[in-house]
């Protein structure tokens, strides 16, 4: 192939993404032809697009690596390992959202078209086999949260977590772009074969400039933490899962983490910077502060919401271990990790979604008091969520959490193993406390019990059965996920 | 014949499908929820007597095995299997909670669906890790026993129990993520040494793991187990645990919980870590020690009858570790036995106690006073329970604290003077909180309208004190199901301990051990276990058909006598296991499953799969597939 050689096989491998594109210029074209359209007419739309993406790529027989649009974007078995986890995020997002766009009937289709878009853009990051494509990938996922972020135009907390979001997204692309363009001048090239190749001396080929490569490297790391939320580059995360409407920012923790690690994996896979002693040190340093700090920092929450917010970086901790194991086992534990955590989060925050139907949105732990004599099965499901967050055994969350620690022993990082225990510990504490504030304290003000929407109990339902299956049963998803980790590795 | 059906695992998940029909029922029918969910214990209840009639006492290895897939991806699978050590923790577990489930009839009023469907998946957890014979297994129901526990005391508790709820899961908690990291330790290093990744513990006990690995292994398992039992100092979050949680949590935490840790010692600690095992030896004897002194002297000073009988339970447990590392045949029997005992007669106590709260609201010793004279019956259970507890002949506790005391003897004489005293000490505390309640002058007012036992109460208190008088005074049957059991472990621990310096990889522990399961000839090594040919070959053809692939792929521990004279290194190692495979292929060999497993094996990234070299193949095998070796 040369030059500028695309074909109708390329539209066609990309077929899932391209459906997802198609879905949101068409529900935004529905918006303004049906301008009074129901929300849940808009959101069925919704639901099929994504369910046909998902479709689309379960039934197809995909290679372990096939290069289309010159090499610029993979489609491979990972990418579309990733692909699945997203889709999952986003329709589990757009049921929660009927709870919360009460109020905003207007802007229905903009909103749900974003959501779309954002998903394109986790897609391309997944699927990146350039850096650039990459780079747009993190620009179509990022612009679109910065809007959903300030959904709530009324809203000074809404707008606040928009406008802080926007302007450290925009500082962490401008590092990304950077460490970008660094390692294009010491390689040559921003393709991540030719990177890979340049790493390994193949076919004669070298790295130009060491330590402008590492330069880039670290640069680019620097803009993956920011978007995943590690630490120290941490600090926007509260603030932003705080304002933004809940679903939204269910989304960033759940479908928008999980691209930061799409992407992370891509680039460390290729630069096979792992394999170097002082990127596993930094590493595993990063590791450890990201879930310690975000431990330790949620113990102190009143606010569920924050506390969510804290948990969320502690797991980017967690699921960073499996990065840093760099083994098909990791990676594998990886992908596990986060469509389990999926699941649990997006449930965790369906709940306070939930909650906080018609009053606003942050919710505290005084707020659950007694929650499980007014909503028995909900709280249920809440516990099982908190439960699995906890890595309690039976639940999805002790089934990754175990897996991410198995792949580390297995490279050998008995101790970080350890000390993840141990922050595994410290988490119980305030996971438990929403159990005991929503089971063990009786409500002394009797509040008016009202039934959930069909689509947020459905929802509900899907996360609550996610996370159970996945903790029971995990044999098939972990088959999968290991074939797919072998066809990056 | 009982072998076929599947007992342990509907065992296992009766009560859970009892939970499953409860939580269905509406909350307006509280007394048909009570109903079925009694019925469901009890049916849990039948279907484990077979298991105890239908146990062969003479098998060193597991019976009632079951194995399949769980997690093929990593080699975790659903296995589970009884000996003589889980076997009457799992009676006692069947026996008890239908008990509790009926005393909890008229005094759990609020949520009580909530309460029934914890109370059956807490059974469920408890016996799951009672016939658990994965690490992976084994833990998850460890683990995930401590929800519905959580819960019965934080929900239905007393004043504070949500501090007790937590602090009990976090306390628990605690220990067991230490342990988790020792079972992952475990697997890699297994898998190291054989070349197999698996959780398997009948598998994983063959291997002899260096010493200084055993000693930080086993200080992972004993935390976690020591906080469970609990062992001074671990037992701060016991009191108010028991004092806090409903009668039947209590019932179930002195009952079975605790006798979790201890468990975990025998199945876990001390096969897989002999040398460690011994080395803490006299350290854990002597916490043991301070624990039943500790335990008997803070009982005496407690007004709480609760928290009385709730160190009592410490004192108690103090003989039960110290009977299991005596590590000699009288000590485990005794310890074992004594974890039978406690769960009876402080279960009773429990129940005895929450009788008399429902009464008066109130467990204040002072507040009581001549109940005797006006409840008869009651008196009667009492009185009974209460010398059960103190260990008078003829009654069950005498029984488990003779031989603990007899083997620590043996052991050592001034570990069984120090013990001893306890066993005064605990006749002080039963007997004097038993006169100021029960006898003395009916001085207080509330307590002259006291009413008798009801029948639903004699229905409760009945089964578990005819059990004590029964094992009190005919112990044997009981005894006999552990025999075997323990005298394996106590021959195994002994054997391996004494092979480890020379044991750099794979344990070529052989020296006297007692036959392997489906091993010809070697049964001149112990007399005392005499083999059962007809069995040994069922289970032969049980793991040869069952279509489990992984035990095809393992190796067994080498073995000693007729079959490979001199010991296990002369075999020369077995690459790949091909030999085997093909001669197994003519027993209807699932070839694809195999492959399957190997592509996976490669697939885990495990990275010298290929070429270390296996452990030599059991003599069993190679031997009736015509020395393929």
């Amino acid at each position: 192939m040369n030059g500028i050689g695309i074909t109708t096989q390329d539209f066609l491998l990309f077929l899932p993404t391209l459906t997802l594109t198609l879905l949101g210029l068409g529900v935004l074209i529905l918006g303004l032809i049906f301008p009074r359209i129901y929300r849940e007419t808009m959101a069925a739309v919704v639901l099929i697009g994504i369910a046909i993406a998902v479709f689309i790529i379960v039934n197809h027989n995909w290679s372990d690596k096939a290069l289309i649009f010159n090499g610029m974007i993979s489609v491979d078995k990972f990418s579309h390992g990733f692909a699945v986890v997203f889709m999952i995020a986003a329709g589990l997002t757009v049921l929660l959202s009927l709870n919360s766009l009460e109020g905003s009937s207007l802007l229905v289709s903009e909103y749900f078209a974003l959501i779309i878009f954002a998903t394109v853009g986790m897609n391309l990051m997944a699927a990146s086999a350039h850096l650039l494509t990459l780079f747009l990938g993190v620009e179509t996922l990022s612009v679109s949260l910065y809007i959903l972020a300030g959904f709530r135009r009324t809203d000074k907390f809404s707008l606040e977590a928009s406008f802080k979001y926007f302007l450290l997204g925009a500082f962490a692309s401008a590092f990304l772009l950077y460490g970008i363009a660094l390692v294009y001048g010491s390689v040559g090239s921003a393709k991540l074969s030719a990177i890979a190749e340049a790493i390994s001396g193949a076919n004669g080929s070298a790295i130009a400039s060491p330590g402008l490569f590492t330069a880039g490297l670290v640069l680019m790391v620097v803009g993956f933490g920011f978007k995943i939320a590690l630490a120290p580059f941490h600090a926007w995360a509260p603030d932003v899962y705080e304002g933004s409407p809940t679903p939204i920012a269910a989304f960033m923790a759940t479908g928008s983490k999980a691209a930061g690690f799409a992407a992370l994996m891509r680039v460390v896979i290729a630069s096979g910077m792992m394999s170097n002693i002082d990127w596993q040190q930094v590493m595993w340093v990063i590791a450890l502060a990201t879930m310690t700090i975000g431990n330790i920092v949620a113990l102190r929450q009143e606010n569920v919401k924050r506390m969510l917010a804290y948990s969320s970086i502690a797991h980017a901790g967690y699921i960073l271990v499996g990065v840093l194991a760099n083994s098909e086992l990791g990676s594998s534990a990886v992908l596990f990790y986060l469509l389990s955590y999926t699941f649990m989060n997006l449930g965790a925050f369906g709940v306070i979604a939930f909650m906080a139907r018609g009053e606003r949105d942050n919710i505290t732990l005084q707020d659950l008091r007694g929650f499980a004599y007014r909503h028995p099965l909900i709280a249920v499901a809440m516990s099982i969520f908190m439960f699995s967050l906890a890595g309690i055994p039976l639940t999805a969350g002790f089934i990754s959490k175990f897996y991410v620690f198995l792949a580390a022993v297995q490279s050998g990082y008995l101790w970080i193993v350890i000390l993840g225990v141990i922050n595994s510990m410290i988490s119980l504490y305030y996971y438990l406390g929403v159990v005991v504030q929503m089971f063990m304290h009786r409500n002394e003000e009797e509040k008016p019990a009202f039934d959930p929407l069909p689509a947020v109990a459905l929802a509900l339902f899907i996360a609550a059965f996610g996370t159970l299956n996945l903790g029971v049963s995990p044999a098939r998803w972990m088959e999968i996920f290991q074939d797919l980790a072998r066809s990056v590795m | 014949m009982l072998n076929n059906l599947p007992l342990l695992t509907l065992l296992i998940f009766t009560p859970v499908a009892g939970a499953v029909l409860v939580s269905l029922i509406p909350r307006e029918y509280p007394n048909l929820m009570r109903t079925l969910a009694l019925a469901f214990s009890l049916l849990a209840f039948v279907i484990s007597l077979p298991l105890f009639f239908g146990f062969d006492n003479q098998l060193t290895s597991f019976q009632f095995e079951e194995r399949a897939e769980w997690i093929p991806a990593l080699r975790a699978t659903y296995h589970v299997g009884v000996d003589g050590i889980s076997l009457l923790m799992l009676v006692l577990t069947t026996f008890l909670t239908p008990l509790v489930i009926l005393s909890s009839w008229d005094n759990i009023k609020r949520s009580v669906k909530g309460y029934l469907v914890s109370m059956l998946m807490l059974e469920c957890g408890m016996l799951g890790v009672f016939v658990a014979l994965d690490l992976l297994l084994f833990y998850v129901f460890w683990e995930a026993m401590l929800i519905p526990m959580y819960f019965i005391i934080g929900v239905w508790g007393g004043e504070r129990r949500i501090y007790a709820a937590v602090k009990f899961f976090i306390y628990t908690m605690l220990g067991s993520l230490l342990m988790l990291v020792a079972i992952l330790f475990i697997y890699f290093y297994y898998g190291r040494v054989t070349g197999t990744l698996t959780f398997d513990f009948v598998q994983i006990r063959e291997l002899l793991f260096p010493e200084n690995y055993q000693t930080w292994l086993f200080l992972a398992f004993a935390l976690s187990f020591a906080i469970k039992v609990p062992m001074f100092p671990f037992h701060t979050w016991l009191p108010d645990a028991h004092v806090e949680a409903p009668t039947g949590g209590s019932v179930i935490l002195a009952g079975v919980l605790l006798k979790m840790g201890t468990y975990g010692f025998l199945r876990f600690c001390l096969p897989l870590f002999p040398n460690a095992a011994m080395a803490f030896t006299p350290l854990i004897s002597v916490l043991a020690i301070i624990g039943i002194i500790y335990g008997a002297w803070v009982a005496m000073v407690q007004p709480d009858i609760k928290k009385l009988v709730a160190y009592s339970s410490v004192s108690h447990l103090g003989f039960v570790m110290l009977g299991i590392f005596t590590l000699n045949h009288q000590g485990l029997q005794g310890g074992l036995m004594q974890m039978v005992n406690h769960g009876l007669s402080t279960g009773a106590l429990f129940l005895i106690v929450g009788m008399i709260y429902e009464r008066r609201h109130t467990r204040l010793i002072a507040d009581f006073g001549g109940l005797a004279r006006q409840m008869p019956i009651f008196t009667t259970f009492f009185m009974i329970a209460t010398l059960a507890s103190i260990g008078l002949p003829g009654l069950n506790g005498f029984i488990g604290e003779f031989l603990v005391l007899l083997g620590t003897f043996l052991s050592n004489k001034w570990y069984a003077v120090f013990a001893a005293t306890g066993v005064i000490f605990a006749a002080v505390y039963m007997l004097w909180m038993f006169q100021r309640v029960m006898f003395g002058k009916l001085d207080k007012e509330e307590n002259a309208k006291l009413e008798d036992l009801s029948t639903r109460e004699i229905m409760i208190l009945a089964p578990v004190t005819a059990m004590m008088i029964l094992i009190g005074v005919w112990a044997q049957p009981f005894l006999a199901k552990m025999e075997t059991s323990v005298d394996y472990l106590i021959r195994n621990v002994q054997a391996r301990a004494a092979k480890v310096n020379d044991a750099p990889g794979l344990a070529p522990y052989v020296a006297s051990i007692p036959p392997l399961k489906g091993v010809k000839g070697v049964s001149l090594v112990s007399s005392t276990v005499p083999e059962n040919l007809e069995s040994t070959d069922l289970m032969n053809d049980e793991m040869n058909l069952n279509a489990h692939p992984v035990s095809k792929n393992t190796p067994r521990a080498p073995l000693k006598g007729g079959v490979c004279c001199g010991g296990a290194q002369s075999i020369p190692p077995l690459r790949g296991v091909r030999g085997v495979s093909l001669a197994s292929a003519l027993e209807h060999e699932n070839f694809e499953s195999k492959d399957l497993m190997n592509d996976e094996m490669n697939s885990i990234g495990y990275p010298v799969s290929k070429n270390t070299p296996r452990a030599p193949l059991k003599g069993g095998v190679d031997e009736e597939n015509g020395g393929s070796l």
